[in-house]
């Protein structure tokens, strides 16, 4: 009698439980739910900002400022910005290739770096290990580095200056020694039995084993060379030889205009779009990334999932 | 055998692996370790036609007058300052959204909130520097929302208060995606047994929230935060300069250590000056990623850095 008093007191307080349950995990997913729609929109808006000023009128920009939902639609800014586009065209030149040359000569090089390291039967791995692993604890700090860069190395306007700073980071070549480490050590064995050389070993076995790696360390490299402004800032003197970004910023700062039909303006006694077209600019210069963004995303996250878990 | 001979022939039997770390070492060598010779700069009245040692020795002149003066202290303290509110905001705002990403269940809206929390890591510093002009400005959409409310516009390029929380903010927003992913991977990583167990025991979200997910995050919080707390010396140029950019009247609430050396080498051209700031960035670094990293090994030696 009494366990079956019990029992239905377990039963009630059970059941009391459950609905307590469920209205948490509806206050729970009503917070979580909005939390979580204005996080996105934050991320999102600055955007909106951007596109919607590109495509406003720069007379309502002077009188009014740029606005959430601009009154009338204009595209004068992008006709400015393609009007005369070579300066946009050879800032993406550049921009291109420096991105391909160094994130190609980069996942070489990093991989090859990382491969050597991962060897358990290379005796100085942990002594060059070291060697590059205190360059992120202790440097020379931007002064003695750009003096060495221009002054001693020459780089000063030269695409190497662009090229050379990004290519190899301690923390790439660290990345892929532990990708490497976690290929099982028997398939070099088994190839050194059958007469392959160090190299042929990483180039035949390695490399392809390692692709997720590489394509981490290539995203992280292409993302860093396409969003580089520094080192333009730094070192490139020539206005046919800036990066996209560059040219982007120096725009934004006013240092520089581009260079439309401004003429045709004065004559017609237009306002040319400045306001806009600084928005128009920065919308052509992010353009490939937000076009590449869905595909590329899904790699990043996988890659940063792999080592987040490896540690 | 002798040991010499021992090295010789180890040198010859790795003689391609070596070839093959050869240009990193070389890398290195040139970009790092060179530089570092260059901190002597910092004991010199610069003389861009002497050279490295063709200036002028002054000893600790450089090093005096930054402390006399008072800039290192302020500019260590937004330095300090600064990332510290970057590190804790940005790790609690990761774990918040990461919790409530992989506890809510519609799929797509959790992926779409994911990608477009991811977005931000991608764009680059100079389009942040554009946002921050199209909402601050005198033009800016801050603006015309004031003086469509009817109130006075506000001209924040001239006063520092705002930049503070501005700069905080952008630093939060651009990394919140890239350590969400982090900390949506640990979460993944926690067994589904506990969940079921708290389930069956009556625990309701906010419970098995407070006594699993976070307890369980906390090693990797931990981590992440001793990580950080290591670079805590060392400013991100790119996130101040785009958004201060060279305005003078802000310096006193948005100057770190990195904007600092910049403006010593190509605006004010002060070499010895600039190299001792770094010079004093990076010792100060360094002595504090070792006193972190001894912390860590004595505490748990799995989480220690080196």
């Amino acid at each position: 009698m009494s366990t079956q008093v019990k029992q239905l007191a377990k039963a009630d307080a059970f059941k009391g439980n459950r609905i307590k349950q469920d209205k948490e995990t509806i206050a729970f997913n009503i917070i979580g739910y909005t939390l979580l729609t204005l996080v996105s929109l934050i991320c999102l808006i600055p955007f909106w900002l951007i596109v919607a000023g590109s495509f406003t009128d720069e007379l309502e920009i002077i009188s009014k400022g740029f606005q959430l939902f601009p009154d009338t639609v204009s595209f004068e800014a992008y006709k400015s910005v393609f009007s005369t586009p070579e300066q946009i065209y050879r800032a993406y030149s550049v921009t291109i290739g420096v991105t391909i040359a160094g994130s190609l000569l980069g996942i070489f090089l990093t991989s090859m770096a990382g491969y050597v390291l991962s060897r358990k039967d290379f005796a100085m791995r942990n002594g060059i290990s070291f060697f590059i692993y205190f360059t992120t604890l202790f440097s020379g700090g931007l002064i003695p580095w750009y003096i060495l860069m221009t002054k001693n190395l020459g780089l000063k306007d030269s695409y190497w200056a662009l090229i050379l700073p990004p290519l190899l980071s301690a923390w790439n070549i660290i990345l892929m020694r532990s990708f490497m480490k976690s290929i099982p050590e028997s398939i070099v064995e088994s190839a050194k039995i059958d007469g392959a050389g160090d190299f042929k070993i990483y180039q035949r076995l390695i490399l392809p084993l390692s692709t997720p790696g590489l394509a981490t360390i290539g995203l992280f490299l292409a993302l860093g060379y396409w969003n580089d402004w520094f080192n333009a800032n730094m070192f490139i003197t020539t206005d046919s030889k800036y990066p996209l970004q560059f040219l982007l910023y120096k725009i934004l700062s006013s240092a520089a205009v581009l260079q439309t039909n401004n003429g045709a303006y004065l004559a017609a006694n237009v306002v040319p779009p400045t306001e806009t077209l600084k928005m128009a600019v920065a919308v052509v210069a992010t353009g490939p990334i937000i076009l590449l963004y869905p595909f590329v995303q899904r790699y990043f996250v996988k890659g940063l999932t792999v080592g987040a878990v490896k540690g | 055998m002798s040991g010499k001979s021992g090295i010789i022939r180890e040198l010859r039997q790795s003689k391609t692996l070596l070839l093959m770390i050869a240009p990193t070492i070389v890398f290195f060598i040139v970009f790092s370790y060179i530089p570092m010779i260059g901190v002597y700069y910092a004991f010199t009245k610069f003389d861009f036609d002497g050279g490295l040692f063709g200036s002028q020795f002054v000893g600790m002149e450089n090093f005096k007058f930054l402390f006399n003066t008072g800039v290192l202290w302020n500019l260590t303290k937004n330095t300090v300052l600064y990332n510290l509110a970057f590190i804790f905001l940005g790790n609690i705002m990761q774990i918040i959204c990461a919790v409530f990403l992989a506890q809510l269940s519609g799929k797509l809206f959790k992926k779409t909130a994911q990608s477009l929390m991811f977005l931000p890591y991608f764009l680059s510093w100079v389009l942040v520097g554009a946002f921050v002009y199209n909402l601050f400005s005198d033009l800016g959409v801050v603006n015309s929302v004031l003086k469509q409310l009817g109130l006075h516009s506000y001209d924040f390029y001239l006063h520092t208060a705002p930049w503070k929380f501005i700069i905080v903010f952008f630093s939060v927003w651009k990394g919140l995606g890239y350590g969400t992913v982090i900390y949506l991977a640990a979460i993944m990583a926690i067994s589904d047994e506990y969940y079921e167990a708290a389930k069956i025991d009556g625990a309701t979200i906010f419970q098995q929230i407070r006594n699993i997910t976070l307890p369980l995050l906390k090693p990797t919080f931990i981590l992440l935060i001793l990580f950080s707390l290591g670079g805590i010396m060392k400013g991100q140029f790119d996130l101040f300069y785009q958004i201060i950019g060279s305005n003078g009247m802000l310096y006193d609430a948005t100057d770190i250590i990195d904007t600092f050396v910049f403006r010593s080498l190509t605006v004010n051209f002060d070499i010895g000056m600039g190299t001792a700031a770094g010079l004093y960035q990076s010792f100060f670094g360094f002595a504090l990623i070792m006193i972190v990293n001894f912390i860590i090994r004595k505490t748990n030696k799995d989480y220690s850095l080196f």
